[in-house]
């Protein structure tokens, strides 16, 4: 996985916490902000587990940001491609193009369309047809995986870097699971450590 | 400045003596430097010239350590069937008791000294000076419940040697107090090395109310093993004198303790194989293998065969009065509980560690050689003291002579 | 002789300090007669927490330039204090972990660990999926091509940060102890190197400096802190502090940014939107050896 350039996704008052965060490098100040920055990350982050809160863009924490998806180079936006071709929703072996495409995600029951959308190829769409943006896509994912969108939210699944306070980064589950055959791929260890008798 | 003659003329006995004294120190001083040379080389390079790791991080040194607290401490409390059976000699019991204590416990300190990766940092130990961590760290109980066992012994034995010297006799208000108090130190100190182990409460072999009774009851054994042996070469060799009936006595008791040792033992393996946790691991470990690492499992079984041995031949009264059955077993226990507490008590208890991994530990060539160096140095001293002792008490050398001779 | 009066004419000598003279009036006269100043002063150099701020700061200013000439490059090390409302914990999903090992090694060049002799914080078993957590039939030394294997699982195992910690009672110099933020430290500058601490602890998470530490040039972390990861000399214990170093700043350790799978959560157990909460209130949860009553902040989840 290549290391992803971050496109900050923050609201007002997300900047204000960092800023404030910034300010605090003595330690009387840094005291006070810490305690400020909770007081702010705990208001303006839309936890999963609270309803009917106002929706912050995407419905994650101020303090979250997400690198953009993980696609092969020159691959977007496919409209450059698409935009000319007619849509064929037939369940077929793909020859020309996107034939590197394995797909192993309840392949019986799927097919391109259900997530890309047909329409516009730059995006993906729900189940009920909404629109959805790539860099959105685990609202996609968590259709059907509703238990690990939850724990995604929250940081459990995935991995998570930044700041255990502050700004953190999430990843998209597309970072870590190939959409197409999600499984994760094994990988090689590293060197096991010495035994006690090898060490002197 | 009767005491800085005292100590001019003591060393002048320790440094005259036979052909074969001369022979005996030089064959330790010969071992101490062997052994001095292996500490250099391990203070320059660390520990990693031990075959400890962080898998056994205590081992040979820790055993030879905790076996000689046992000597020391059980020296002393030979001093209680002394006073319950009022031997002839109590006060060279007394003495001699005191002086192996005493050599034990520099012993018991060295190992210390040399297990310990910062040697220069000692002084963060001692109470006032440093920062001890009492009352909950048992290492620091332990360091200090030591130094004054080795504090009272010293100074017990220096007052019954120099009074002697002038010729006066001792005050038995200022001694039988500290005689007393010397017991239940003895008795402390054992107990608080066994805590020290028994506290671990992730260590299961070790984590057993039975390791401090145990404790005593080895070194019950032990000790008045090799006083036997002493007490009857200073029978030969000087007018010291003790009744048959006392060593048989020293023998007897030897043989209860050793039951209740044994006894103690086979509790310990009845509750760990009929329960069959996890734990019997370590047993397994000592007196099978695990594995098929079964390096230790030929010390298991000889130190169990040893103070079975032993305890026969002290239990029954004809070998108990044989002067052959009893050397044998006297020499028999002390190798035996060697083996128990030097051996097949630490490095079982890490193996398998605490994540269930296995390293088989043997000593390096540095640890043997240390340790030996550290025996060799007690062993120098305990001559040393006894030799002064044995003029004091028997070669007639007191504050009008020289040296033990007349001037 | 001459080092010993240096040494003590221009101090009030106090009781404590006049015996701990006399204590090691040996090891003075051998430190006064060849010693530097900067020999002296580590040697007299008091425990961490007994420390005025001003001794402190010199010590620092020592530490420094003694780092940055031993590893020929600028070094800091900080002494910043635990975080107010701060409590650490850590969750570790079993059912994620596969077994690669990234972690060990992110934390060996983060925390300046010892290369050789190999000195590593964390240890990821293997474990039998047939046999679940079971220490004696696991596998520390496991080499395969591709992890994780087939019917096994991962049990990485570090420092617990226990709330009961039974290597903090064992030591006998109180050279170890739990900060406000409950983070386990050890005073490299004061262990006597007995390692009680390694027969008392559970876990198996405390590491000794048996030989001299080596890190090669140009892999050492200079960014360090006085009680984590500032190198450390042979005869010390050392062990994991959740990256003192990182979290008194706000960073995550080390170990759970470069986990390739997200299967390590760490965060303040005060904050009960934090991770940890969430995983505590909505997860499988379990600690290692809980019938020791050690209480680990360290948790172990099925995800």
């Amino acid at each position: 996985m290549n290391e992803p350039t971050f496109h900050h996704r923050q609201n007002k008052n997300g900047l204000l916490v960092d800023r404030i965060r910034r300010d605090g490098l003595e330690k009387t100040i840094r005291l006070l902000s810490g305690l400020i920055s909770l007081v702010l990350i705990i208001g303006v982050s839309v936890s999963p587990r609270v309803s009917g809160q106002p929706q912050v863009r995407d419905d994650l924490s101020a303090d979250i940001q997400i690198p953009p998806p993980p696609f092969t180079d020159g691959i977007f936006p496919c409209m450059d491609c698409h935009a000319d071709m007619e849509t064929n929703p037939e369940r077929r072996a793909l020859e020309d193009f996107h034939d590197d495409i394995v797909l192993k995600h309840d392949e019986e029951n799927r097919w391109c369309m259900d997530c890309h959308d047909a329409e516009n190829r730059d995006m993906l769409h729900s189940a009920s047809g909404k629109p959805i943006s790539f860099t959105e896509s685990y609202k996609l994912c968590g259709q059907c995986h509703g238990p690990k969108l939850r724990d995604w939210k929250a940081g459990i699944h995935g991995r998570r870097t930044g700041s255990w306070n502050g700004q953190k980064e999430y990843l998209l589950c597309a970072h870590c699971h190939n959409p197409h055959s999600p499984e994760f791929k094994k990988i090689k260890p590293e060197a096991p450590p010495l035994k006690p008798g090898e060490i002197r | 400045m009767n005491f800085i003659r005292f100590i001019k003329e003591s060393v002048h006995i320790v440094i005259h003596g036979s052909r074969k004294y001369y022979a005996w120190l030089a064959f330790l001083l010969v071992l101490i430097i062997w052994g001095a040379v292996g500490y250099i080389a391990q203070l320059n390079n660390g520990l990693l010239v031990t075959n400890m790791r962080d898998n056994i991080s205590w081992a040979f040194y820790i055993g030879n350590f905790t076996f000689l607290v046992g000597v020391a401490a059980a020296a002393i409390m030979l001093v209680i069937p002394a006073y319950v059976y009022n031997w002839k000699p109590i006060k060279e019991v007394v003495i001699f008791g005191e002086l192996l204590a005493i050599s034990a416990i520099i012993m018991c300190m060295l190992f210390v000294l040399v297990d310990i990766g910062n040697p220069l940092r000692l002084w963060h130990i001692i109470p006032l000076i440093g920062k001890v961590n009492i009352p909950s760290s048992l290492l620091a109980w332990d360091s200090v419940v030591l130094t004054l066992y080795f504090i009272l012994n010293l100074v017990v034995v220096t007052y019954l040697l120099y009074k002697q010297y002038h010729r006066k006799e001792y005050n038995k208000s200022v001694l039988t107090p500290l005689v007393l108090l010397s017991i239940p130190l003895a008795i402390g100190i054992h107990t608080v090395t066994a805590f020290l182990f028994n506290g671990f409460a992730g260590r299961p072999y070790w984590n057993s109310a039975l390791l401090a009774p145990k404790f005593l009851a080895s070194a019950f054994c032990s000790g008045p093993a090799v006083l036997i042996i002493l007490f009857q070469i200073l029978k030969k060799t000087t007018t010291f004198e003790i009744k048959d009936e006392a060593i048989w006595k020293i023998a007897e008791l030897m043989a209860y303790a050793m039951f209740i040792n044994l006894f103690f033992f086979g509790s310990e393996v009845f509750k760990e194989i009929y329960s069959n946790t996890e734990h019997l691991v370590h047993l397994k470990y000592v007196f099978m293998g695990v594995k098929g690492n079964n390096d230790i499992v030929l010390y298991g079984w000889l130190s169990i065969i040893f103070s079975v041995v032993a305890f026969l031949l002290f239990l029954i009264p004809a070998t108990r009065k044989n002067v052959i059955t009893l050397n044998i077993g006297a020499v028999l226990i002390w190798f035996g509980v060697f083996m128990e507490k030097g051996i097949t008590l630490i490095t079982p208890g890490f193996t398998p560690d605490v994540l269930g991994q296995i390293y088989i530990y043997r000593p390096s060539m540095t640890e043997i050689r240390v340790s030996v160096a550290i025996f060799a140095i007690g062993f120098l001293i305990f001559t040393l003291l006894t030799k002064i002792a044995i003029a004091i008490v028997y070669e007639n050398f007191n504050i009008d002579t020289l040296g033990g001779r007349r001037k | 002789m001459s080092g010993i009066k240096t040494i003590l004419s221009p101090i009030k000598i106090g009781r404590r300090s006049f015996l701990k003279a006399a204590a090691v009036t040996g090891s003075i006269a051998a430190l006064g007669a060849c010693g530097s100043k900067a020999d002296r002063d580590a040697f007299f150099q008091k425990n961490f927490r007994d420390m005025s701020k001003d001794e402190i700061a010199r010590v620092i200013e020592r530490l420094e330039k003694d780092y940055s000439e031993t590893y020929g490059r600028p070094f800091s090390v900080s002494t910043a204090g635990p975080l107010p409302e701060t409590n650490f914990g850590y969750a570790l999903d079993i059912s994620r972990c596969i077994g690669c090992r990234r972690c060990v090694y992110g934390c060996v060049e983060e925390n300046n660990q010892s290369r050789d002799p190999q000195v590593h914080w964390i240890q990821v078993l293997e474990m039998e999926k047939e046999k679940g957590v079971d220490f004696l039939h696991s596998n520390l030394y496991y080499d395969h091509d591709e992890v994780p294997h087939e019917g096994h699982f991962y049990l990485p195992v570090a420092c617990q940060q226990c709330r009961n910690a039974p290597c903090v009672k064992a030591c006998p110099v109180d050279a170890t102890w739990a900060e406000e933020d409950g983070i386990i430290v050890v005073d490299y500058d004061w262990c006597i190197g007995c390692r009680s601490c390694m027969a008392a602890c559970p876990y198996g998470a405390r590491h000794f400096n048996w030989g001299k530490v080596t890190i090669p040039e140009g892999e050492v972390n200079p960014a360090s802190h006085y009680l984590g990861n500032r190198p450390r000399i042979k005869g010390v214990v050392e062990k994991c502090t959740f990256c003192i170093q990182r979290v008194r700043e706000g960073l995550y350790p080390k170990c759970v940014e470069v986990c390739p799978v997200g299967a390590r959560k760490f965060g303040n157990l005060l904050d009960k939107d934090g991770e940890i909460r969430y995983i505590l209130e909505n997860k499988r949860v379990l600690v290692l050896r809980e019938e020791l009553n050690t209480q680990p902040k360290f948790f172990y989840f099925y995800g």
